[in-house]
């Protein structure tokens, strides 16, 4: 560990800091429907959008019709990729001649899409038109980002309103969110990010002759738009194979550097969103704060893997810190941070193979997502998982006192915390069951690359990964089959929607509720008490859930290291 | 349901075509404008021939170029498609080793590629980045220990002093961003294209 890793750490989180105000209020704005700075252009473009479609602005829904609405456009958004995957080969705009995508992994891939997964059973350069990346992903990105806005920007209502039945418009909220906030962001990211070198072209592959007559296939496509928006909506899904880790997709540090900042910047803002629509940015704070305890931990742990290195390549006479599956201009410090950014949002773009890390390194993106990456989290989707465990933490606090547990006003009762807890255990179902299906069965058995404790891990990580939306991998698993490919893609749509609509039914559920003015009782939920126990309690319902698991994973994967022990795959 | 119908296929439709096409479509053509070579893969080309991009490594075998880091990417084996075969610095098929931390394959070859290197040069210590693989497969740097590791052998098979060497590799080092951002690093290309035109001149 350097000094100048730790500046880097401290500019990073400097920068998201310093984000969190601005963008924060830009949101509300556009999300309260007032007049903001791109109206003048957007907003003729956004009330002829509703005209076509037969939406009146004014017409809210209940929590039922919001999420009734955001299903059926998923399941069109659905229809429309995997229609695009699998005729990719009779489209225009497929250079390279890719053909059709197999129907499992269309399935997995449009579900993983639709989902905010972008789990990448698929090798982008060699599987996908340049169409299909397009028409098929990046939209996608958009789209699965906006609802995930959508769905945290109605919940914040919620807490907001009083003695109401509805939520807000799916539809509105979902257009806003693509229309004002990610694409003009995007526009401007990805001027800047072929500036710093990645293509955006739709010129076909170029042979290449090397300095020693050799002849290199360069894979290219439009990349700087895609990236833009998987980094900004935390989608994650690269243009290519190796994801942030390709030099197309992430050339130099400085777009590295923005590129974390983008993962963190609307979910840390949507902290700021919910304090302001609430009525008291102190309480957007104190989530922000309980989120930047679990982030900073994490970061502390993977980076002190990270530069210690394996006992492996030190007893060969090597000196240093864990230089396989990283790239020379990132270093350790940029890649261990990466990967903590990555997994604490869902974003799961990879710069480094985290495959490759040290166990306990790895140990840390792997126990991000099994918080439910409520760590800043996904865009939407991290606001909203971490307010289903505030509910969880006010309901313990209320047992402690024996006082019906309040927040903001609103009374916690067992609906609410029946919903959380569906939204919090279906999370470790999906990992641990599969995972514990995959360790037995033969199909299963197949997809490691590694022997021992980390081929355990990295069949425990692909399921945590898709059940969490997240998307990176240890991929060394062989995802690309039938078994993988239909259970992971079972995953994602458990964790993304069985934590989605739980969220707006206690949305709904707190809407209709009458405000109770706060007295000498009331616990307050903007000081550092709170946050303690918020952290407690993720941290507690963490451990207890997933730490067998992982001791049978990292952990006994480290002991060994130690110890000396290496494992060969058999055959 | 069906009241979600018409909001649905006219969101679905218009937002693909704005998200999928004019925003890609847009970007590709004002990108092409402002940033022509980047946004065409920052090509290398030498006397009218592409040799490669300034972004993406390529594999150096012979003894008078520095060599790249070692490289996991692989290519579908000729004989059988269902199969793969090891084809360092495969630009079409970028991935990294993912061997993890306690993997015998992983400690074979970083064993073997060292008893190399040390032959090579048994008078310094072997740089971690140039026996692990990176991510990407392709990654067009080393680390400046990395470069001047290789030195002697360049100095050697090229007969050129060995200071001279190591003056061009402090040329072609790149520094951290202000001093903060990224890792100090050589791009083994660049560095060789060097090599290539100072030995044209020393020819002359």
């Amino acid at each position: 560990m350097t000094l100048i890793g730790w500046i880097q750490i401290a500019l990073f989180c400097a920068v998201v800091l310093a984000l969190v105000k601005p963008l924060g209020l830009y949101m509300t704005r556009v999300f309260t429907g007032e007049r903001t700075i791109l109206s003048p252009v957007l907003r003729p473009v956004e009330r002829g959008l509703y005209r076509l479609a037969g939406i009146d602005e004014g017409q809210e829904q209940h929590w039922l019709a919001y999420a009734g609405a955001m299903v059926v456009f998923h399941v069109a958004g659905f229809l429309v990729l995997y229609g695009i995957l699998r005729l990719q080969a009779v489209l225009p705009l497929n250079p390279a001649d890719q053909a059709a995508v197999a129907p499992d992994l269309a399935f997995n891939t449009s579900t993983s899409f639709v989902t905010n997964t972008n789990w990448q059973s698929y090798g982008g350069e060699s599987t996908l038109s340049y169409l299909s990346q397009m028409l098929g992903l990046t939209h996608q990105n958009f789209l699965s980002a906006a609802s995930g806005m959508a769905a945290a920007v109605a919940l914040v209502r919620g807490f907001s309103r009083a003695s109401t039945r509805t939520l807000g418009s799916f539809w509105v909220d979902m257009t806003r969110a693509a229309l004002y906030v990610l694409l003009p962001l995007c526009m401007v990211l990805t001027l800047f990010y072929v500036w710093q070198g990645m293509p955006q072209t739709l010129g076909a592959y170029v042979d290449a002759t090397t300095l020693e007559g050799g002849k290199q296939t360069i894979a290219l496509g439009p990349v700087a738009s895609q990236v833009a928006i998987k980094m900004l909506g935390t989608n994650g899904g690269g243009f290519f194979n190796a994801n942030a880790a390709h030099p197309f997709e992430n050339p130099t540090a400085l777009a590295n550097f923005v590129q974390m900042v983008t993962i963190f910047a609307i979910g840390a803002a949507f902290t700021n969103v919910f304090g302001r629509m609430v009525g008291d940015e102190r309480q957007g704070w104190a989530i922000l704060a309980a989120m930047a305890v679990l982030f900073l931990a994490g970061v502390v742990v993977t980076y002190w893997a990270e530069a210690a290195g394996t006992p492996l390549l030190h007893a060969l006479g090597l000196q240093g810190g864990n230089l396989e599956g990283k790239e020379v201009r990132f270093g350790i410090v940029a890649s261990a941070l990466f990967a903590v950014i990555t997994t604490a949002a869902s974003c799961g773009a990879v710069n480094a193979m985290h495959d490759s890390f040290t166990a306990l390194g790895g140990m840390i993106p792997l126990v991000n997502m099994q918080l439910g990456e409520i760590i800043v989290g996904g865009v939407g989707a991290g606001l909203y998982g971490m307010l289903i465990f505030v509910v969880v933490a006010i309901f313990v606090a209320g047992l402690m006192v024996g006082r019906t547990p309040e927040y903001l006003g609103k009374k916690i009762e067992a609906k609410e915390v029946k919903m959380a807890m569906l939204g919090i255990l279906c999370l470790p179902l999906m990992m641990l069951g599969f995972t514990a299906l995959a360790a037995v069965l033969p199909a299963g058995l197949a997809g490691p690359a590694n022997a021992g404790p980390h081929g355990f891990s990295e069949i425990l990580y692909a399921y945590t990964s898709a059940a969490a939306n997240n998307g990176s991998a240890f991929a060394g698993l062989s995802a690309n089959t039938l078994f993988y490919n239909t259970t992971l893609a079972v995953a994602m749509l458990v964790g993304r929607f069985f934590v989605k609509i739980p969220a707006l039914a206690i949305a709904g559920s707190l809407a209709a509720k009458k405000t109770v003015p706060a007295s000498a009782g009331t616990f307050p939920t903007h000081g550092g008490l709170f946050v303690g126990l918020l952290v407690g309690v993720i941290v507690i319902i963490g451990g207890l859930t997933f730490f067998p698991a992982l001791a049978l994973g990292p952990i006994v994967e480290h002991l060994a290291g130690l110890a000396g022990q290496t494992f060969a795959t058999g055959g | 349901m069906l009241t979600h119908l018409r909001p649905t296929l006219v969101l679905t439709t218009a937002l693909t075509v704005v998200t999928g096409l004019a925003y890609p479509l847009a970007m590709t053509g004002l990108a092409g404008t402002l940033f022509p070579a980047k946004a065409a893969g920052s090509l290398v080309e030498r006397d009218g021939v592409v040799v490669g991009s300034a972004l993406i490594g390529q594999s150096f075998t012979g003894e008078r170029y520095f060599h790249g880091r070692p490289s996991a990417t692989t290519a579908p084996d000729p004989a059988d498609a269902t199969k793969t075969v090891a084809a360092p610095y495969n630009a079409a098929n970028s991935g990294g080793s993912n061997l993890g931390p306690t993997s015998q394959a992983l400690r074979d070859r970083v064993a073997d590629d060292l008893a190399r290197l040390k032959s090579e040069n048994p008078a310094a210590p072997v740089p971690m980045d140039l026996v692990t693989t990176s991510g990407s497969g392709l990654d067009p740097d080393i680390s400046p220990e990395a470069a001047l590791f290789q030195a002697p052998r360049i100095a050697r098979t090229r007969g050129l002093p060995e200071d001279r060497v190591r003056d061009l590799v402090a040329a072609q080092t790149q520094d951290r961003l202000l001093g903060i951002l990224g890792e100090p690093r050589v791009n083994v290309l660049a560095l060789n294209l060097a090599l290539d035109a100072g030995q044209v001149r020393t020819g002359r």
